[in-house]
């Protein structure tokens, strides 16, 4: 433990009322100790549920985490007490522009830089965005794509990056959501490696027949009808759930986020998918 | 093969666990089962090992190591598996009620000790 976190952790355990455990799960956040930071801001929250900064620091978490549904509720509690939270117009702005949606992401990042125009950052972070042009989702943006959830995600970009400029560690936890058809063609989404590869398409060629593999196995065993396949590998958790007996989601997060948080994801991201799919057969 | 008969001994005793298998994974063949009557080793050791064939490939592809752990959910239960070293997989089928989180960790634990 790091002198730092060493005596932050004792002066909220002398002074529990302090708000010291902004800076407390700041550190451990940057130092990747996303359970343990998760944890002191959630105890900070349910000393100061009002307090902007301690959901904007919910939001970087689980941010980090790969749980963007949630960071996006933490930023939205933030704006709620403080509409000038930067930190939350910027992580807002980057959930949109990950959805698919430049004009809610480019409306985030200008109201951010009214509040401070000398940030260079964030004006940097609107042309990038403006220069990325379309959705950056490999189809069209899908009603299932509101960063309100985890959804059909875009592929990760370096604009979207920029624009959120604190989520490197989200970055490498995150490694996408995808709807597959029963052919190994892929629908929505994408998947990067953890060396950050586009390997999309590799993997949804392999899916192929993992759903009718999955039922034989199922059925032939009394299991019934499958309902999800949970895959642990070092470098990541793979998580598959058939939105309808044609199609396949799978979510990929880091091992550091649990498997059946990952779940709750991909089962979440597969509701969205069905009523997508809906509305566009 | 004492080894492997205790191994499964300490999986099956897990709540909810019917049975468990040490198969080949290239070939699915059982090399030792402990099986509740009326279980087809034989028939799980050949899908069980079909499947995870199939998300080794698949993980493979998304550019990471090969499975360390399997978890199919059924609507009436699991199967479970854990690829080890030397070709060997340890199944486990568990009924929805089975404390599954300490099968997962007896099995995870078992099979590092069997490479």
């Amino acid at each position: 433990m790091s002198d730092d976190i060493k005596t932050l952790t004792a002066r909220l355990a002398d002074e529990p009322v302090s708000l010291a455990f902004l800076e407390l799960g700041e550190a451990l956040r940057r130092r990747g100790q996303l359970e343990a930071a998760y944890k002191v801001a959630r105890g900070g929250l349910s000393r100061y549920p009002a307090l902007a900064d301690a959901h904007d620091l919910l939001g970087r978490i689980l941010g980090d985490q790969g749980d963007l549904a949630g960071a996006f509720d933490a930023w939205a509690e933030a704006l709620r007490f403080d509409p000038m939270r930067m930190g939350a117009l910027k992580g807002i702005a980057f959930l949109y522009f990950r959805a698919g949606d430049v004009p809610a992401a480019l409306e985030h990042l200008r109201r951010a830089a009214e509040i401070d125009p000398d940030d260079p950052t964030i004006g940097q972070a609107i042309e990038r965005v403006k220069g990325a042009g379309a959705a950056p989702a490999s189809g069209p943006a899908p009603a299932a794509a509101q960063p309100k959830s985890a959804s059909l995600e875009a592929p990760l970009s370096p604009a979207a990056h920029a624009v959120n400029g604190t989520s490197e560690a989200g970055r490498r936890a995150d490694h996408g959501i995808m709807l597959v058809d029963t052919k190994g063609l892929r629908l929505n989404g994408t998947l990067f490696s953890p060396g950050n590869e586009d390997v999309g398409d590799r993997v949804a060629a392999e899916l192929a027949g993992v759903s009718k593999e999955a039922s034989r196995t199922s059925r032939l065993l009394g299991l019934g009808g499958w309902q999800a396949i949970a895959v642990e590998s070092p470098q990541g958790n793979l998580f598959l759930v058939a939105p309808t007996p044609d199609t396949m989601l799978l979510a990929v997060r880091d091992p550091s986020l649990p498997m059946a948080r990952l779940g709750l994801i991909a089962e979440r991201a597969a509701r969205e998918a069905r009523a997508w799919l809906e509305s566009h057969t | 093969m004492r080894d492997a008969q205790a191994t499964l001994e300490r999986v099956t005793q897990v709540p909810g666990v019917k049975g468990s298998l040490l198969i080949s994974g290239t070939d699915g063949l059982v090399v030792a089962e402990r099986l509740m009557d009326g279980i087809d080793g034989r028939a799980i050791a050949a899908l069980a090992a079909s499947l995870v064939q199939r998300l080794d490939r698949a993980t493979q592809q998304a550019g990471m190591p090969a499975p360390t752990f399997v978890h199919l959910r059924g609507n009436d239960g699991s199967v479970l598996a854990a690829p080890g070293r030397s070709d060997l997989v340890l199944v486990a089928v568990a009924d929805t009620d089975a404390n599954l989180g300490l099968a997962r960790v007896q099995m995870l634990d078992a099979v590092g000790r069997l490479a």
